[in-house]
């Protein structure tokens, strides 16, 4: 626009208001260029509500989150009846804060929610090879949101200082402890104390409040950036960039607006059928979503008979307490996690969705979910007998997915690609 | 099939967390029933509200619920409350605290009594239910008030409902262990009620069973409420999601 | 199908979809408000408050706290109730139309029984605490007429007389308010109540 002359536009005061806005930042161009000019394929199944369903959890935890946080108080000091000021602050909440209770659950809800979804929106990238070039980055961006996502849940698990938040804390923190040589100072130095105190319960408070949100809030927007820069996969895993008509556009593209749009409102509709069927007939969900110690105050001198994390965690947790060893259990835990961001070099074939690819993959991946189910199935077990046994060998399935893909995709048979993107309507 | 073997594994995983650990006494433990809650039945939770305060409050609190919020619940006006209920001299506003004194509890009973706000939420309803009709007479030296409990063994709390239960016995069998010809552990195979109380059995149930209700209103008073918001609720998400769909369909007319 | 029949039936779904999303937004947003109001605990600590005033010698003071806010109980004298019609001229609200009180406070006296006055002792300009200056004559507090007795306000200056009537010409807009009370007996003011079995005002 530099250099011309300002004519006042056509159309009336709304036209004018938005130019104005317009030649001060760009708003319509942000909006005509991701909603109505973002070509998305247009064969998107189940598996691609997952991430817009994820921002609006996102949402959810950050209205709720900030008003819990009006009411709560991070007290970790235990009184003469056994209670602290936070956890008392916690049944204010549920009973004296008008509406508080609804708050309270749909923040506890919306925690296993968001890693429902983030994992259902994994496998959908496992499915269809959304890892691959040039998606590469997104891919890694996406396995630091999920990385984030755990810190923030874990940090945000203390804050009730119920007795399954303090002896979570405690173990998870001990494992810092394995380090050699550091790793005792280290422990008091992230306790703030010589054991889980009211100091921990501070920090983990200002963690989760506000480091870690504006940081997942960051790693969102990259995310998105690097989504929209260079486009969506699909069920097909075929480019749709690479079949343009004559105006420019993806022959199997469609607008995000108003296609996705509207069906990602329906996508929401069917998510929030079942996220309010929990919130008000099952909140604990028999104890899954809200584990039943943590209604019990926080007790240093005693701990609960299974100290088992929230059912998102207990597939890692399960890896860790597999290896009879406390440092390389640790280890293995941590890189059971970030195993995911090597995929996009680690499957060496060049087909992208399943659909196309051989039958080896298929039962490949299909083992990888039942070891990553089964090992979150052993997680909330007292680690005895079968179970170890049990959680030894899905682990092992479990890091073969990852250590042998190399091996098991390089000289995959493959089917032939469609020319164009399969779709029914 | 990916989908449903997840599925299907989250719910067994459900499922298997809300067992508890195997006791030995599972037989007799299991004669004790269960707690069968309704927290809509307004005259149980009233009779139970009464026998907490007649049997339960001179030792354990209720220290995160007060007074006036179980008048309204309950239907109860602020005179009955006054008159019927509250007997320590505290006010309508105020929590509902036991009148003992902690530091004289733990000397009495070498703990003190639990608050027992969020004893259903944390044990379940069950439990306590069962832990309330689970005392026994147990003669051994180490239990000074001269019962335990099926539920909770080595309990310090005495048998505060012996009156209205009467006094149980447990009939047991020895397991010995064959290299030492030891005892290794008794095994419960029935209770029986050696004296009567003031209560038959099935009376005391009921009595059991208004009490546990009322316990488990109190662990979370607003149920009653979140369950009929919840049907208001999931109704009109169901409704919105009918336009929803309607209207995703007409647009995608457009995509062939 | 013809376009004519599309766009209507789209229209009418858009509209009953957003509008019906608009209702889901607003009946979210009503527990995030409503939970500001007052909590449990709040109302309860700003229980009423009784209090006994059958050793408050005439002419004295006495203050108590109810809902954060100090109650001003003075046990009038007769002098100090004879001379309060003499102030309506220099009063800016002597009938008390714009302030603040119960029903049955809106009289000369603004009281139930003028023996006792309750007041909120709040200045109703900018909130500080005025002080107690019953001593008629006073020289230093300025008023036609000379100093009848009542309140001064240290902040700016505000002058109260022995109903809590704001004067002229001093910053504060209103009189003193009165919060609800009743008699529970002679001899015991409850601070928070107008009748009896009445859970406690807004």
């Amino acid at each position: 626009m530099a250099g011309e002359t300002y004519t006042q536009p056509a159309g009336g005061r709304w036209a004018r208001i938005g130019a104005w806005i317009d030649a001060r930042l760009p708003v319509s161009k942000f909006y005509k260029a991701q909603l109505l000019d973002y070509y998305a394929p247009k064969n998107f199944n189940i598996w691609y509500f997952f991430g817009s369903l994820a921002l609006v959890v996102l949402v959810l935890q950050l209205a709720t989150g900030i008003w819990l946080t009006m009411f709560y108080k991070p007290d970790g000091v235990i009184d003469g009846e056994g209670f602290s000021g936070a956890f008392r602050s916690v049944e204010y909440i549920m009973r004296e804060v008008s509406g508080g209770w609804l708050i309270r659950y749909l923040h506890s809800t919306g925690a296993s929610a968001f890693f429902l979804v983030v994992y259902l929106h994994m496998l959908r990238g496992l499915m269809y090879g959304s890892y691959k070039k040039p998606r590469e980055l997104l891919w890694i961006v996406g396995v630091l949101v999920y990385f984030a996502l755990m810190a923030e849940a874990f940090f945000g698990y203390v804050l009730p200082w119920g007795n399954m938040s303090y002896w979570g804390a405690q173990v998870i923190v001990n494992l810092f402890g394995a380090i050699p040589w550091i790793g005792p100072d280290l422990i008091d130095w992230i306790r703030g104390d010589y054991s889980i105190a009211d100091a921990t319960l501070n920090r983990f408070f200002a963690l989760h409040v506000v480091a870690v949100p504006l940081i997942l809030l960051a790693l969102v927007v990259v995310h998105l950036w690097a989504l929209r820069t260079v486009g969506s996969n699909n069920p097909d895993g075929i480019e749709i960039k690479e079949k343009k008509g004559s105006d420019g556009k993806p022959l199997d593209g469609i607008p995000f607006h108003p296609y996705y749009t509207v069906k990602d409102v329906f996508g929401v509709g069917i998510f929030g059928i079942v996220f309010a069927s929990i919130v008000f007939f099952m909140p604990t969900l028999a104890g899954l979503f809200l584990e039943l110690p943590n209604f019990e105050p926080a007790n240093p001198l005693s701990t609960p008979e299974h100290i088992a994390p929230v059912w998102y965690f207990t597939p890692y947790y399960a890896i860790l307490r597999a290896v009879p060893d406390k440092l390389s259990g640790a280890l293995l835990m941590g890189l059971a996690v970030f195993a995911f961001a090597f995929l996009p070099w680690l499957d060496r074939s060049p087909v992208k969705s399943m659909r196309y690819r051989s039958k080896v993959w298929l039962y490949a991946l299909t083992a990888f979910v039942i070891a990553f189910c089964g090992l979150g199935y052993l997680g909330m077990k007292p680690a005895q007998g079968t179970y170890v046994i049990m959680a030894r060998i899905l682990g092992a399935v479990y890091f073969l997915f990852f250590l042998a893909m190399p091996i098991y995709t390089r000289n995959e048979r493959t089917r032939p690609l469609p020319e164009r993107l399969t779709y029914h309507a | 099939m990916l989908r449903r073997a997840a599925i299907l594994l989250l719910f067994t995983a459900a499922a298997m967390t809300a067992s508890g650990a195997d006791d030995p006494n599972q037989q007799c433990i299991g004669t004790l029933g269960v707690a069968d809650v309704d927290v809509n039945n307004l005259a149980s939770l009233q009779k139970g509200a009464r026998n907490f305060v007649n049997y339960c409050l001179g030792c354990h609190s209720l220290g995160f619920m007060r007074w006036n919020r179980v008048a309204e619940d309950l239907h109860l006006s602020e005179e009955q409350l006054e008159q019927s209920l509250i007997f320590t001299g505290s006010k309508v506003h105020d929590y509902i605290k036991s009148p003992m004194p902690r530091g004289d509890a733990t000397d009495w009973f070498g703990r003190a009594p639990p608050d027992l706000t969020l004893i259903t939420r944390s044990k379940g309803p069950d439990y306590v239910f069962r832990y309330l009709k689970g005392f026994y007479r147990d003669d051994s030296p180490a239990r000074p008030t001269g019962v335990n409990n099926l539920i909770f063994d080595g309990a310090s709390m005495p048998a505060v409902l012996a009156d209205l239960q009467g006094v149980q016995a447990l009939v047991t069998h020895a397991i010995i262990d064959p290299k030492t010809g030891k005892t290794k552990q008794k095994v419960c195979d029935k209770i029986v009620l050696e004296q009567p109380g003031r209560m038959s059995p099935a009376e005391f149930d009921v009595f059991v069973h208004d009490t546990v209700n009322f316990l488990t209103y109190i662990g979370e008073p607003v149920r009653a409420e979140r369950q009929s918001m919840g049907v208001v609720v999931v109704l009109f998400l169901a409704v919105f999601t009918v336009f929803a769909y309607l209207l995703k369909k007409e647009y995608w007319k457009d995509v062939h | 199908m013809s376009d004519e029949v599309d766009k209507s039936r789209r229209h009418f779904l858009t509209a009953a979809t957003a509008g019906m999303g608009a209702v889901g937004v607003v009946f979210t947003a009503v527990p995030f408000v409503t939970s500001w109001a007052p909590s449990e605990r709040a109302k309860a600590l700003g229980a009423p408050v009784e209090v006994d005033v059958s050793k408050l010698e005439a002419g004295a003071m006495m203050t108590v706290m109810w809902r954060g806010n100090p109650i001003y109980i003075v046990h009038r004298t007769r002098e100090m109730l004879d001379q309060l019609a003499t102030n309506d001229g220099n009063l800016r609200d002597p009938a008390s139309e714009e302030s603040d009180q119960p029903a049955y406070a809106k009289n000369e006296a603004r009281a139930r029984d003028p023996q006792y006055l309750v007041l909120i002792g709040t200045c109703t300009h900018l909130g500080c605490l005025p002080k107690s200056r019953f001593e008629p004559g006073t020289v230093d507090i300025d008023v036609p007429g000379g100093w009848p007795g009542g309140f001064f306000c240290p902040c700016h200056g505000s002058k109260f007389d022995m109903a809590g009537r704001v004067f002229k010409d001093v910053p504060a807009p209103l009189n003193l308010r009165v919060p609800p009370y009743r008699f529970k007996d002679a001899a015991t003011l409850v601070i928070g109540l107008d009748e009896p079995a009445q859970k406690g005002v807004a």
